[in-house]
């Protein structure tokens, strides 16, 4: 959704970028298995998951560094499957960056434009056009060693960008930046994705940003796609279970369906509380399920009712704004709950003893894993 | 505290290093010295003054074409070594860990054969009834058998492959420290394969080449077996001239100013080299 204040420059068109069934296996080991996702024009998707669920491999055979073994990549109606890497117009930034480390900034962000046989007032004249879209004016004439992490990443995403590619991928591109600076990149790339009208994909391991920039999230495992969505729908309606608990942190609780309503279900918890559910998947009464809610969602209290668990404090950990506290039941189950922590407030208030859905909370149901 | 423990290090270090010093200074600096005091003496007990090999050698076209012929000879096999090697370090760092050991076990299969064996296996492939013509008379590329043992083509096609390993362990080496996103990054900037390799690999190959070059040319300007036993009486290079004065003839003031002047040349093309490699990095 690029936003409606920037405009986008004239000569620059976003295109939708299609992936049609496409599966690779490497040997006898599939790791992408018939992948189809449409990625809009302009939309930026996070392809999210461990290491090992095909997320790479997807990204490579994007760019044109792997055929795949069945299905086609389409960019803007046009099946670029036969086309090598360099004829498919496509931008990465790697999770190195991948500068040419014997060239000068300037030279690096040249590269493309002269691979394109571009004059060289074109060419000088975009790459002083590109350090002030990334603001590393003045930089032109530097190595890439002796640039700190963040500027060479701008670096990267000004050679990248320099081309003026249809697609930009990128590849883990903040992996290998501290804590603090890494937000600062992902507001960058976000605002430069925007202002060139690209459609872009993400591949990451962290799900803080795939949250944090991309407009929707494909979770892989195993070489497919087990949820596609908005960051706010994969987090408040994982499909699967290895979605609920790969995003976010989450209590699991096994339970068994008790009563089915309209799309709601009563459902008794090992502990003895009984939770009502809203859940778009039909379960039958006797159904064995698990129940997962987010720490955010629970709250510590003393008054028992149907809903409760009864519970015993073990710990409780100030975490930046907020407070953790570790709690176990009579059985011995252990869980997290979540609370905002008020300034100046004792880390230990309360000797709770039972722990209940907040208003808000929004459980949700799985069915029991076999096994 | 950190001032006593350099101190200490130090003085280590030079005990250290002082039996292979010595041994250096016996066997190699001192020979070294008698060897230049012998170019310059009148005969071989090392007695009086005189320039007369020195003005022998470089006065007479003969001896100067030995010296052309073996540098020559030198960087015709690093070049050829080069134009090989290349392609073999491509297809290494773009295969898979089995076939990298296979390669690597065929690349390293001549330093494991003793360099006889080696040279009269090549006088067997290269001779006019040998393997090359009859190869090449079946395929009708010739009629009549070529002319290769005693020929300068002959012996840089078995130098070749007796220094191939030289060349290519350190360019592999360099080369495999080579991230391999920035040919990925490359192509995806719209570079062509030749643009890619011309560009990004070769520059940053260099410093594996220059190592090459330099043990290439070292080794091919002096290997005496291969450049008597495949150039024969034909072709004469230092390393034969240098024997024959020595061990036939018995001049040994002269035999000295050859052997002087084959370890100059063989410096200067080492330094060659190492310039090569400086400028390469200032450059780069």
């Amino acid at each position: 959704m690029p936003s409606p204040d920037l405009a986008l420059p004239s000569d620059l068109q976003s295109q939708p970028l299609t992936l049609d069934a496409i599966s690779h296996s490497y040997g006898e080991s599939l790791a992408v298995d018939q992948v189809t996702l449409e990625v809009r024009a302009g939309e930026l998707i996070a392809l999210l998951g461990p290491s090992g669920c095909g997320k790479s491999t997807l990204l490579r055979i994007v760019a044109g560094f792997i055929n795949q073994t069945s299905g086609r990549v389409v960019i803007a109606d046009r099946v670029v499957d036969t086309l090598p890497p360099n004829r498919r117009e496509v931008g990465i930034v790697f999770q190195s960056y991948a500068l040419f480390p014997h060239m000068t900034v300037a030279e690096n962000i040249a590269y493309g434009l002269e691979a394109r046989g571009e004059s060289k007032a074109t060419c000088r004249e975009r790459v002083k056009e590109m350090l002030a879209t990334v603001r590393m004016e003045g930089f032109a004439d530097r190595k890439p060693r002796q640039l700190s992490g963040g500027q060479q990443q701008r670096v990267a995403l000004a050679r990248a960008l320099a081309v003026r590619p249809r697609i930009l991928l990128l590849d883990e591109p903040f992996a290998a930046l501290d804590k603090n600076l890494r937000l600062d990149m992902q507001i960058e790339i976000k605002r430069l994705q925007r202002q060139f009208g690209l459609t872009a994909i993400l591949v990451t391991h962290d799900q803080d940003e795939a949250m944090s920039i991309a407009d929707r999230i494909a979770v892989m495992s195993k070489g497919r796609i087990e949820q596609l969505g908005s960051p706010v729908e994969i987090y408040d309606q994982p499909e699967t279970l290895f979605v609920n608990d790969f995003i976010g942190s989450s209590n699991r609780f096994a339970g068994v369906v008790e009563s089915a309503g309209e799309g709601t279900y009563g459902v008794r918890l090992a502990s003895g509380a009984l939770w009502q559910v809203a859940s778009r998947k039909p379960f039958a009464p006797g159904d064995r399920v698990v129940a997962t809610i987010r720490p955010e969602q629970l709250v510590l209290t003393d008054q028992a009712t149907a809903g409760t668990i009864p519970v015993t404090l073990k710990l409780s950990l100030p975490i930046g704004g907020e407070l953790i506290h570790d709690v176990e039941t009579g059985a011995g189950e252990a869980f997290k709950v979540a609370a905002s922590r008020r300034p100046g407030e004792p880390v230990s208030p309360m000797a709770a003893t039972h722990c209940a859905l907040a208003p808000h909370a929004r459980p949700v149901l799985f069915p029991q894993p076999a096994a | 505290m950190s001032g006593a423990a350099t101190g200490e290090t130090a003085g280590v270090e030079w005990r250290l290093a002082a039996p292979l010093g010595l041994t250096y200074l016996a066997f190699f600096a001192a020979p070294l010295l008698i060897l230049l005091v012998m170019s310059f003496s009148v005969d071989d007990n090392l007695g009086g003054f005189s320039l007369a090999a020195w003005a022998k050698f470089w006065g007479d076209p003969f001896y100067r074409g030995v010296v052309w012929d073996t540098l020559r000879l030198g960087l015709v096999t690093v070049a050829m070594t080069t134009l090989f090697a290349y392609p073999i370090a491509l297809l290494f760092i773009a295969s898979g860990p089995g076939l990298q050991r296979l390669l690597l076990f065929i690349v390293l299969l001549p330093l494991l054969t003793s360099v006889v064996i080696r040279t009269f296996a090549w006088i067997a492939i290269l001779s006019r009834e040998g393997v090359l013509n009859q190869a090449l008379l079946a395929l009708g590329l010739t009629t009549a058998p070529l002319n290769l043992l005693q020929t300068e083509l002959g012996l840089v096609i078995a130098l070749m492959q007796i220094e191939m390993p030289l060349m290519l362990l350190p360019l592999i080496t360099v080369m495999r420290q080579v991230d391999p996103s920035l040919s990925d990054a490359s192509r995806a900037l719209g570079g062509s394969k030749w643009r890619t390799f011309r560009k990004v690999i070769l520059p940053l190959s260099l410093p594996g080449w220059i190592a090459g070059a330099t043990l290439v040319f070292a080794s091919a300007t002096t290997a005496f077996i291969s450049q008597t036993v495949i150039g024969g009486a034909r072709l004469v290079y230092l390393p034969t001239l240098i024997w024959q004065q020595a061990m036939v003839v018995y001049n040994w003031p002269f035999a000295a100013v050859a052997s002087v002047t084959l370890l100059v040349a063989v410096l200067a093309g080492v330094s060659l080299f190492a310039m090569l490699g400086r400028f390469a990095r200032t450059t780069a």
